[in-house]
């Protein structure tokens, strides 16, 4: 016991330490105001989804920042960074689940002083980072995340806004294609990831090709779990259903791994395969896919991006800096981070100032900004949601040179619900009000 | 009730933490808030290495405080964070009560693989489950305390921080206590020879048992902390690399004193975050290299560093 003493105050000294630690990190950090126009942009950086996803929004958003700040951009977006300010880029790594992405999107917003944020490719953090977005009054774009869901649980939202297209669109999108191409197929059959995406994804365009496909069946489902990688068994059930068409919302290797395996062992062959998320790996399938097989892009990006001033230009830089061309997520991220300089140069604000979150806000909300994928109306969830056409084709691989052919579009007023109305109530209603083209 | 050094000396920590609080940006307040909840849980580890096991699995016990939590705000109508938290320890006190009879037939390994079992489990069931948002989790907001309901923003921050360091100061009294008593030592000595206990007239399996219920119940408190301070729960809360996190943690801090998961875990969350800060792309590997750096110079944890000169005592 004689060293007690010495303990306790050893134990006293090392907590006071350890308190004046914390203490001068927290005033130590909030010197990053700087003048410029800060950005923080989450996107996975590790992990299974930074291949497909994230590293190609990185990738997006440093060619943007870069290309504002020099001016580069073609009109509308030619004034220099955003509002004459120039950008800087805080780049955090998504991976970690959602209570870490609430803990990092709070040091974001409050150590880094970031003036927006845009992010999150998982919908569990998109979910997450809401609700936070409302309290720290934010100016947040979810610029990939899919999850229906997103608006709905925050109908109240003024400072979270959506620049992309929700999951219902692709697979109601899906399901038009098919009656667009082939309408004559009965026998549906789908492979998902076991979990919210998948499930959705295969809720939404089973639902959706009963109303529009009403000769059809469901012959199989199969919900392997995410990342398995090995698709022997599965493949061999839905082989042996003969089914017409094989719809996946697989991303990623698991997505890359599935059209491998089905291509070899011919299911994708006897059974056209249709990929809601197929364009992410447009440029690696090369002669592993087979010609035909039906991609999107989630709404018309990627290899579906229309020919315009913007995309050329986006395109062109892309390729100069990485020798590939724009995947979908590249674009997305693109697109968001022009949405923010619309909503920043349409507040109102005086030259060369940086506009506060609600200035940001009302800059965008219900508007309509040009876009690297075209025109994109903020015509939903009370002009916080995006909308827009929805893009599917197939795949053709010749000459050592993929292409898309047989590309349908439909317009976004065709595949979105109506304000207000779930995607489930509107497919179970039979579309009223679809305005197609 | 006579207080020793110690937990006078936490509870004057625990005063100047919360008066620390009200000066500190929101931003540092939220990572204390989160890391002392998950210091609550590797609180739970540590109790079961002290008796030689390693839980694989304590995410188990955080994913259920987390969603008892959320879903009795959201299903069944408590809004109370108190009543909710209460709730959530009484739900993983009797979870632990059955798998513990299983459990704690087990040593070593093989009780590192099946509480681990029983995690993913969990993660499977929530996964599969639509109504509660699948993998994408669900909200956790409108809660109360006694009536009072604070509100959204640095109000409702500062309650759950100050609910975390209460409940943090009680239960680290109560487990260093708990370690001091005979109980707590007949633990380390079931670590260190299980035979000789029984010999004694002991149950070690018993003692095991309770063992187990309690850092249950301990971890079940994290999660609802956590879940009242992040404002989501999603499946991930008991995926394994959860559960991987608090060991690491665990490791960091050492067994050799009660404040250590404590510091460990705040140490972890500060690394972490500057880490991703200064190398977003290569912060696993910092977080990796501390580890490493802690097993090979401190092989008792950031602990060994207060406690180096007892070092020929037990501790």
């Amino acid at each position: 016991m004689k060293n007690n003493k010495a303990t306790f105050s050893k134990y006293l000294v090392s907590s006071a330490a350890a308190l004046a630690l914390t203490a001068g990190i927290a005033s130590g950090a909030s010197a990053a105001e700087n003048g410029k126009f800060r950005v923080g942009i989450v996107t996975f950086l590790s992990g299974a989804a930074a291949g497909p996803f994230g590293v190609p929004s990185a990738n997006a958003a440093k060619i943007l920042v870069e290309g504002l700040n020099k001016g580069e951009l073609p009109a509308p977006y030619d004034k220099m960074g955003i509002n004459g300010v120039e950008i800087e880029a805080v780049i955090i790594d998504e991976a970690g689940g959602a209570t870490k992405q609430v803990e990092e999107y709070r040091n974001l917003v409050q150590r880094q002083k970031v003036d927006a944020v845009i992010g999150y490719v998982s919908s569990g953090d998109c979910l997450a980072v809401a609700p936070v977005a409302e309290e720290l009054k934010t100016f947040t774009i979810a610029y990939d995340c899919g999850t229906p869901r997103l608006f709905a649980d925050n109908a109240g939202a003024q400072y979270m806004f959506r620049t992309g297209l929700d999951a219902s669109v692709d697979n109601i999108g899906a399901a038009r294609y098919l009656v667009a191409t082939r309408p004559d197929v009965t026998r549906l059959s789908g492979i998902q990831q076991n979990y919210s995406w998948g499930q959705d994804s295969w809720a939404d365009f089973t639902a959706a090709a009963a109303k529009l496909l009403p000769e059809s069946e469901i012959v199989e489902e199969q919900f392997p779990k995410i990342y398995q990688g090995q698709y022997g068994a599965e493949i061999s059930a839905l082989s042996v259903k003969r089914p017409e068409i094989v719809h996946s919302s697989f991303w990623g290797g698991d997505m890359e791994a599935l059209v491998l395996q089905a291509n070899a062992r011919g299911l994708l062959e006897d059974a056209t395969g249709l990929l809601t998320c197929g364009e992410a790996s447009f440029a690696t399938y090369k002669d592993q896919a087979p010609n035909g097989m039906i991609i999107g892009a989630r709404g018309p990006f990627g290899a579906f991006a229309p020919d315009n001033a913007l995309n050329t230009w986006f395109k062109g830089a892309y390729n100069a800096a990485y020798d590939l061309d724009p995947v979908y997520p590249a674009t997305k991220m693109a697109q968001a981070i022009l949405g923010l300089k619309f909503a920043a140069e349409n507040a109102g604000v005086a030259d060369k100032e940086i506009p506060t979150a609600e200035q940001l806000a009302s800059g965008i909300k219900g508007a309509t900004f040009e876009s690297v994928s075209g025109t994109v109306q903020m015509a939903r969830a009370n002009g916080h949601q995006a909308m827009q056409g929805i893009t599917y084709g197939e795949y053709h691989y010749e000459d050592d040179k993929a292409s898309i052919v047989n590309a349908v579009s439909f317009s976004g007023e065709c595949v979105t619900p109506p304000e207000g109305v779930s995607a489930a109530e509107w497919i179970a209603e039979g579309f009223p009000g679809a305005q197609c083209n | 009730m006579r207080f020793d050094r110690t937990e006078i000396s936490l509870a004057l920590i625990a005063i100047a933490c919360v008066l620390f609080g009200f000066v500190s940006p929101g931003w540092l307040i939220f990572l204390l808030t989160i890391a002392l909840s998950k210091a609550l849980v590797v609180q739970g580890v540590v109790m079961q290495m002290r008796s030689g096991l390693v839980s694989f699995g304590q995410g188990l016990f955080y994913c259920i405080g987390g969603y008892t939590v959320g879903m009795g705000g959201q299903f069944f109508g408590i809004h109370d964070a108190i009543a909710a938290l209460a709730l959530g320890i009484a739900v993983a006190i009797v979870v632990a009560m059955i798998l513990g009879l299983l459990l704690t037939r087990y040593r070593d390994i093989f009780f590192a693989m099946l509480s681990l079992a029983f995690s993913m489990i969990l993660f499977g069931i929530l996964v599969k489950s639509q109504e509660l948002g699948s993998t994408d989790g669900f909200n956790v907001h409108n809660w109360t305390v006694f009536g009072w309901a604070p509100e959204t923003g640095a109000d409702s921050q500062q309650t759950v921080f100050t609910m975390t360091i209460l409940a943090g100061l009680v239960i680290a009294i109560m487990i260093h206590r708990y370690t001091k008593a005979g109980i707590g030592v007949i633990c380390e000595a079931v670590r260190e020879n299980e035979v000789r206990v029984e010999y004694l007239g002991l149950s070690p399996r018993w003692l095991l048992y309770g063992n187990y219920v309690a850092a249950a119940s301990v971890s079940a408190l994290g999660g609802g902390l956590t879940a009242l301070a992040t404002g989501h729960v999603d499946p991930e809360m008991a995926y394994w690399t959860t559960s991987g996190e608090f060991i690491f943690i665990a490791l960091l801090g050492g067994l050799g004193h009660v404040a250590a998961p404590f510091i460990a875990a705040i140490v972890f969350s500060v690394v972490r975050t500057y880490s991703i800060e200064f190398v977003p792309n290569t912060w696993q590997m910092i977080l990796g290299f501390t580890l490493l750096g802690v097993i090979v110079f401190l092989p008792k944890g950031l602990w060994s560093l207060v406690s180096r000169e007892k070092s020929g005592e037990r501790t």
